[in-house]
């Protein structure tokens, strides 16, 4: 078992080594803007730069927004499916799957012909529209993570009894889903929103087809254009990446862990 | 649509979908997911559709086979070619290294906080992708990256010399391993969970060396899984875009950059080629889930 533990310390070294020397280099660079020392001066320029602040608030607002319409759009569905159709669940399963075989550069060069200005529903034609299509975009790529998490939640809770005594209290379904359901999915929930945000914040493809002023252009622009920039924005990327990512185990840890209920 | 009857929490407990149990009635619990297929139709199907309607059209809206064949032509011959294999290389690497850390994480007999640091990580790099991710690997290893400069000060190795580029085939590939391997251990991990100590002490029971373990027991199971994932990462470097862009501009002329440019420009100076562009990056996604889901539904045999 020794020689085991030994490879498997060396699998581990040679990985971790892999993964931290590129972090460990893009922090090194992003100190060295100042000729000789090292310094913050890539996070000052960036963080003061009006551009910089303003895609990013875009992406944020779009990035919440996506996850209100994802949420909107996948609880009462996954609730409805485990409590009427449950025989319906394999096809939407494989729905939200789509997007995994789909690529995102195809579904939005899908969006730019079906929904131009010429044809019946222009959403192009518009900036809000534009805006909106893009919160649905992001919303289908969020979908098989969203889908997923919100499912495992309502696995542990018992959604039949649930929806009995809150019927014969009197509740009607949207004060069922929103004050019963919701409720007792919400780490599930948020686990699928930080997710959902981590995709959606940086994302490049789609926003720089449509055309908006979101944060993964910007982010493209300044690599092309500055040095040392690039490296700052890239360790704030992975600061934000990791919060998120921290928040979801931490939220995990609250989540109930025992299903009352056998399906 | 009111519920009024009490039915006993036994028969609750039984999978019967009340809608059928209650015989015929008025299809109304369709209403409740129609949302849903309808955000899906319009948002995922139909545009999806759209285009691969289009890629069999000619401007006159004729069916056509012409773009198809317009595919063949060695521009974009090439560019699926060596997207195919930046793909591919990176999946099977990455599948590799993966499985080798998810085994020494599991099996090794390494510390507790090696395995949740481990995992904790891999969520975290698995979606450190896309523009950030190029700009940490041109830090890396770019022309002054961290490393080429500490290679050529320290040991006189000057691996651009050596004919290294970041914006090529190895490049792009040891790029995309950044997100790969994460993403096979977050997958595979689960999968060396549910081998079954049982299993091990069987075979050690009848005699089988340790070796003989991993070739007839081991091995055999994982295999679906481990295929399966490799045709996941596939799909998953297939369609990325951002980082490539982000690194190489569109001097590397993949398939998704090549699709990216004719969506900006109509760069192949014919609408219904781009249809065709996509609906080929769809097909080869769509072919390699296809392997995907069928490897998945025989390994989950095992691991129930």
């Amino acid at each position: 078992m020794k020689a085991g533990r030994f490879w498997a310390w060396l699998t581990f070294a040679l990985g971790a080594a892999y993964f931290f020397i590129p972090l460990i280099a893009t922090l090194e660079f992003s100190l060295r803007m100042r000729r000789g020392e090292y310094s913050f001066d890539a996070y000052r320029v960036v963080l003061g730069d009006v551009r910089f602040q303003e895609t990013f608030l875009y992406s944020t607002v779009i990035a919440c927004l996506t996850i209100v319409i994802g949420v909107l759009l996948v609880v009462p569905t996954a609730y409805w499916i485990r409590l009427r159709m449950p025989w319906i669940r394999p096809v939407v399963e494989f729905i939200t799957l789509l997007p995994l075989i789909i690529p995102a550069i195809v579904i939005v060069f899908g969006y730019i012909r079906m929904y131009g200005s010429n044809s019946p529903l222009p959403f192009l034609a518009t900036t809000r529209g534009t805006d909106f299509l893009l919160m649905i975009g992001y919303a289908t790529l969020a979908l098989p993570y969203m889908y997923r998490a919100v499912d495992t939640g309502l696995r542990t809770i018992d959604v039949r009894t649930l929806t009995e005594a809150a019927q014969v209290h009197g509740a009607g379904w949207t004060t069922i889903i929103a004050r019963i359901i919701l409720p007792n999915v919400l780490i599930a929930v948020l686990s699928g929103a930080f997710l959902t945000f981590a995709i959606v914040i940086g994302e490049f493809t789609m926003a720089s087809l449509l055309n908006r002023p979101a944060f993964g252009p910007y982010l493209q622009n300044i690599g092309a254009n500055r040095a040392y920039e690039p490296a700052a924005l890239a360790v704030i990327a992975f600061a934000i990446t990791w919060g998120c990512m921290s928040v979801i185990q931490v939220l995990s840890r609250f989540a109930p862990k025992s299903a009352n209920n056998p399906n | 649509m009111s519920e009024t009857t009490y039915p006993d929490p036994a028969a609750a407990r039984q999978a019967v979908p009340p809608a059928r149990a209650e015989g015929m009635r008025l299809p109304l619990h369709w209403l409740g997911v129609a949302p849903f297929f309808i955000f899906a139709l319009m948002f995922l199907i139909l545009p999806t559709f759209y285009l691969v309607v289009g890629a069999f059209q000619n401007d006159q809206g004729e069916f056509t086979l012409a773009n198809m064949a317009a595919l063949f032509q060695p521009s974009i011959l090439a560019a699926y070619w060596i997207s195919i294999r930046i793909s591919l290389a990176s999946a099977v690497l990455g599948a590799l290294a993966g499985l080798a850390i998810a085994v020494a994480i599991v099996r090794g007999g390494l510390p507790k906080w090696v395995r949740s640091t481990t995992m904790t990580f891999s969520g975290v790099a698995s979606n450190f992708a896309g523009v950030p991710l190029a700009f940490a690997f041109l830090a890396t290893l770019g022309r002054l990256g961290l490393v080429t400069v500490l290679l050529r000060t320290w040991f006189d190795i000057n691996i651009y010399a050596l004919g290294f580029n970041i914006l090529s085939f190895a490049g792009l590939t040891l790029t995309y391993l950044f997100f790969q391997i994460p993403l096979m251990v977050v997958i595979i991990t689960p999968a060396i969970d549910g081998l079954k100590k049982e299993w091990g002490e069987a075979a050690a029971t009848l005699g089988a060396t340790q070796f003989q373990y991993w070739r007839m027991v081991v091995i055999p199971v994982l295999w679906p899984s481990f295929l399966g994932t490799v045709i996941l990462l596939f799909a998953n470097a297939f369609g990325a875009i951002a980082t490539a862009y982000a690194l190489t501009g569109s001097s590397l002329n993949i398939v998704p950059i090549l699709l990216y440019a004719q969506i900006r420009g109509d760069v192949l100076h014919n609408p219904h080629l781009g249809y065709a562009l996509a609906f080929g990056m769809i097909f080869v996604t769509g072919l390699a889930n296809i392997f995907y889901i069928w490897f998945r539904v025989r390994s989950e045999r095992w691991l129930k």
